[in-house]
């Protein structure tokens, strides 16, 4: 499975279900963007490590509508707290999808410690998040990310990939327009 | 009227005089229209965040590190809340690359109520670095800051809130220990 075919799947789910997604910087939100560009994309540029941290305060703030953290590995291992943060919090509505290539993709795949001993499935089932599981392939996504999206548990899913990279161009939105019509989506499917 | 006047007269004399202070400050928060609140503890903001954890009209979050505060306030921001992060000076260090690269860049409104850990009065010389480099640090980034170490300023808190939300910028506020040891 590579990291497009994992975005494929999220963003069918996400725009089924009308969820709204926390991209994480790099290439996650350049495949992403690539792929289907929507208001209900918040595409980070900057701040490495707090996909989940976005995901969460936005989750906790709008309890009706469902919210997707599109983390890396690489980007989780920098913020592990948060995991603790979101076990003890656990707003309902948030999804954690950690796209584990094992790797920091967007600078040159030197290989992050998942590559050795580590596992992040053991470790968000450790900070207090039972709903933790780990997918090698897209049917097996398919299912458990649609739960996790419907179901009224913070949940962890860790998706195992390939060392895969699309040749997506830059994101060349402004980041106040990404944030303003985000902030727009975000409202507008409160009223509807 | 007059009795209840009285009455909160008495009240107020009976509460301990951090506590007013601790209350008033919270109050000025409020007033400012500050709704969402991460914290990370410290003993001089110990009073403010347990008014906090008990205030409705304040969803409060602790967290595990500053920079995660950083991260959750701007989300919080997305779903149309106002946040404040309470911290102390020491993790203001913490936070810099979350509050420049997310922040600032999506223009994002912050409010950072510190504690001003470090002065002469410090028990622990871990505090005195980040003591010497706050200031600097503060105008080296453009984040426009005030200081409150008397009560009668506690209202620039509610202006700096203001200030913070209706221009979308970040805002910090440095709480000195000589407002808790004011004399009457």
């Amino acid at each position: 499975m590579k990291r497009i075919d994992v975005l494929r799947v999220l963003l069918d789910l996400a725009v089924k279900m009308e969820g709204v997604i926390i991209s994480n910087l790099g290439f996650s939100s350049r495949e992403l963007y690539h792929i289907g560009d929507r208001a209900e994309n918040f595409y980070m540029l900057g701040s490495m490590g707090l996909t989940s941290s976005i995901a969460l305060g936005l989750a906790v703030s709008v309890p009706g509508r469902r919210v997707i953290a599109l983390e890396g590995d690489g980007s989780i291992l920098m913020n592990l707290g948060s995991l603790a943060t979101a076990a003890n919090i656990a707003p309902p509505n948030l999804t954690i999808l950690i796209v584990d290539n094992e790797a920091h993709s967007s600078t040159g795949f030197q290989p992050t410690f998942t590559a050795g001993v580590t596992d992040l499935e053991a470790i968000a089932r450790g900070a207090g998040i039972p709903d933790a599981v780990t997918v090698f392939d897209e049917k097996e996504l398919r299912s458990r990310l649609e739960d996790a999206i419907k179901s009224e548990r913070v949940s962890v899913i860790v998706a195992k990939t390939e060392k895969s990279w699309e040749n997506a161009p830059v994101i060349d939105l402004d980041p106040v327009t990404i944030k303003n019509r985000f902030m727009q989506a975000v409202r507008s499917g409160l009223e509807g | 009227m007059v009795r209840h006047l009285f009455c909160v007269k008495y009240l107020v004399m009976l509460e301990k005089r951090e506590d007013v202070i601790d209350r008033s400050i919270v109050g000025a928060l409020i007033e400012g229209g500050i709704d969402f609140v991460c914290s990370l503890p410290c003993n001089m903001l110990a009073g403010i965040i347990e008014i906090i954890e008990q205030e409705r009209r304040i969803t409060h979050i602790p967290v595990t590190r500053e920079e995660e505060g950083v991260g959750i306030a701007a989300g919080a921001h997305l779903g149309g809340k106002k946040p404040a992060l309470i911290i102390q000076n020491s993790g203001f260090g913490n936070s810099i690359n979350a509050l420049l690269s997310l922040t600032r860049l999506y223009r994002m409104p912050l409010l950072i109520l510190m504690s001003h850990r470090g002065d002469r009065n410090e028990q622990i010389a871990a505090q005195n670095p980040m003591d010497e480099a706050i200031i600097p640090l503060l105008e080296a980034l453009k984040i426009r800051y005030c200081c409150i170490s008397r009560r009668a300023e506690i209202g620039s808190i509610r202006e700096a809130a203001v200030d913070a939300m209706t221009q979308s910028e970040i805002r910090a506020v440095l709480l000195e220990r000589e407002l808790w040891d004011e004399e009457d």
